[in-house]
């Protein structure tokens, strides 16, 4: 720091420490305390409740989870194919269309621009899109109602990636390879996507991120509990519990492809569910700020 | 040019419209079909008679809907909300902003940052799930250690509205006050050095750099940060009003936002007229509101406008 620093500025920054300590400690211990919930003993939960200091530890929970794997590796399964097939998808619709609205010299590139921008401005809301999905496509209850509705490609990622294309890679590259006669899919994927990895690394993780965390297309376009991914799986869970402790509503469950499941197999899946957030966001940590920021500056 | 330069370049576009093409398709269908798709609004839906077939109806849907309390409900619960989450979640960022530059030399600042960020990351299911850890009614941690050890009565927190306002606006900035620091963080690390260096040399102290250098310089930022979440007045985090409260009827009266509203018309109660009518009316107001926050920027700052 080699500048001296004055007794103001040395509180300031010691302030600032420990009240971002305590702030952090704010945003991560609700995940704690189901962490240690869905270790804690079942009978400790119902007479003690939720608690960050539980008298009575247990791996039940994990172990009732490992009975019912069929069904939870099922909606595991279900949320990495989408998430991946997904993320693939959207990266390859992303970047394919980015990259011709980035080119100076592509006689088209205004209008594509604005027809992408004008999806960010107006929308026909949810109820057209579900009549068209549902009656025109009929894609409800299969795969695809995950994968295509509203997050395939949106407009933020593309205009990201376009002026990551516009502002970091010089026309030089491309007038060189036109030279040495190269086709124009061949600069695409030879020359142009080797050269956007960074960029494609933060849009694959927003796009990532939001296949993971969704469960409003299948709250809309899925019936069959076969093709609930695990967000749906956590939303069912909860809901059974509270029909089958309201009492009156317990008779419609009849046919309930889950076991009643207590209060730690609950916070056990919730832990399993973002388990996967967990471990890979700390590498990509600075793909996402990078992407937050650039896209702020310039949507 | 010649005749082959000139076949050349339409070669050269036709290939890169090719190209494009996929991704165009598909805005064609997941958002300008749908577009095209808000006359539905104005027809008395009949799946019998089909889309098309159906009897158009005017602005009756629209004069049903607000003649009813919810529509009232509804837009005062969305823009309130939103009122709030602006001021107060600009204020949290801004001062999270201001603290995590102070430390940026650490390791630990890194670490502050992920666990900052990472409410943000999570679905809005596992933040109900985080919710419920501690609001159920049974083995809620704030009805077991902490109503319990002051002698106080449960609550039945998921039936008494009253709370709810401040639950949601506590979750709004849990979740995202963090994650909005990031713009602001970048726009601290590009305030020029010199001005706290003159500053310091005049004998300023820490809290007046803060107000005199680092929030007039953030302040472009600030405004338009607010302006453009301002453009999203009318739309609400569905998640955050249906699935935190847990679909609860009793909470209606404080949960009921416009996207809420129309998710339940359309798949609860099958009322496809008030439910096109109260999304249209949002996605109206909403392209207004972006267009004159985008006016003010342009006026203000033309670089920063969005277009």
């Amino acid at each position: 720091m080699g500048k001296l620093e004055t007794r103001g500025e040395k509180s300031f920054r010691i302030f600032a420490l420990v009240l971002l300590s305590i702030l952090t400690l704010i945003a991560i211990l609700p995940f704690i305390l189901i962490i240690i919930s869905s270790f804690t003993d079942e009978s400790t939960l119902v007479s003690n409740g939720y608690s960050y200091f539980p008298a009575k530890w247990s791996l039940d929970s994990y172990r009732y989870m490992m009975q019912q794997a069929k069904v939870i590796f099922r909606s595991y399964g279900v949320s990495i194919l989408v998430t991946t097939v997904g993320t693939a998808m959207s990266l390859l619709l992303t970047t394919s269309l980015a990259y011709p609205m980035s080119r100076s010299d592509f006689k088209y590139r205004n209008v594509l621009a604005f027809l992408v921008f004008f999806t960010m401005l107006f929308s026909g809301g949810i109820v057209p899109s579900y009549i068209m999905w549902t009656r025109i496509f009929h894609i409800n209850d299969t795969i695809w109602a995950l994968i295509i509705p509203n997050y395939l490609m949106n407009a933020f990622n593309v205009l990201l990636v376009r002026n990551y294309f516009k502002n970091n890679i010089p026309d030089a590259i491309i007038e060189s390879a036109q030279i040495d006669g190269a086709g124009e899919g061949r600069i695409l994927f030879r020359i142009m996507l080797p050269l956007a990895v960074p960029v494609s690394v933060t849009v694959g993780l927003f796009s990532g991120l939001a296949y993971w965390n969704d469960w409003i297309n299948a709250l809309y376009y899925i019936e069959s509990p076969k093709l609930y991914g695990i967000q749906n799986l956590l939303i069912r869970m909860m809901n059974n519990i509270q029909f089958l402790s309201s009492g009156q509503n317990a008779g419609l469950l009849g046919n309930s492809i889950i076991a009643l499941p207590s209060n730690g197999i609950r916070m056990a899946l919730a832990v399993i569910g973002i388990m996967p957030i967990l471990i890979i966001f700390p590498f990509l940590q600075k793909y996402l700020i990078k992407g937050v920021v650039i896209g702020a500056v310039k949507g | 040019m010649t005749k082959s330069s000139k076949k050349r370049t339409r070669n050269k576009n036709l290939a890169l419209f090719a190209m494009a093409a996929p991704g165009l398709l598909y805005l064609l269908i997941n958002n300008y079909i749908p577009m095209f798709g808000i006359f539905i609004a104005f027809k008395q839906i009949d799946y019998a008679k089909g889309i098309f077939g159906s009897d158009w109806c005017g602005f009756d849907n629209f004069k049903f809907l607000f003649q009813t309390k919810d529509a009232w409900i509804m837009v005062r619960n969305t823009v309130l909300y939103n009122l709030t989450f602006i001021l107060l979640g600009t204020i949290f960022a801004v001062f999270i902003a201001i603290l995590m530059s102070e430390i940026t030399k650490y390791f630990c600042s890194k670490l502050f940052q992920a666990g900052l960020i990472l409410p943000n990351l999570v679905s809005m299911v596992i933040v109900a799930y985080l919710v419920y850890a501690f609001l159920n009614p049974e083995t809620g941690l704030v009805n077991n250690a902490i109503l319990g050890a002051l002698g106080k009565d449960p609550v039945n927190w998921y039936t008494t509205p009253g709370y709810w306002p401040v639950i949601l606006v506590l979750v709004q900035m849990w979740k995202s006050a963090g994650y909005s620091s990031i713009v602001y963080i970048a726009s601290i690390s590009g305030i020029d050095k010199g001005l706290y260096e003159a500053a310091r040399l005049d004998g300023a102290g820490k809290l007046q750099q803060v107000f005199k250098i680092t929030l007039p310089q953030l302040k472009p930022t600030i405004i338009m940060m607010v302006l453009m979440s301002l453009g999203r007045l009318f739309s609400s985090d569905f998640g955050l009003f249906y699935q935190v409260p847990m679909n609860s009827g009793a909470l209606f009266d404080v949960t009921q936002t416009i996207d809420t509203y129309v998710y339940r018309g359309l798949m609860t109660y099958g009322n496809i007229g008030m439910s096109s009518a109260a999304g249209l009316f949002q996605s109206v107001i909403g392209f207004a509101l972006v267009m004159v926050a985008n006016a003010i920027v342009r006026k203000k700052e033309a670089e920063n406008a969005l277009f």
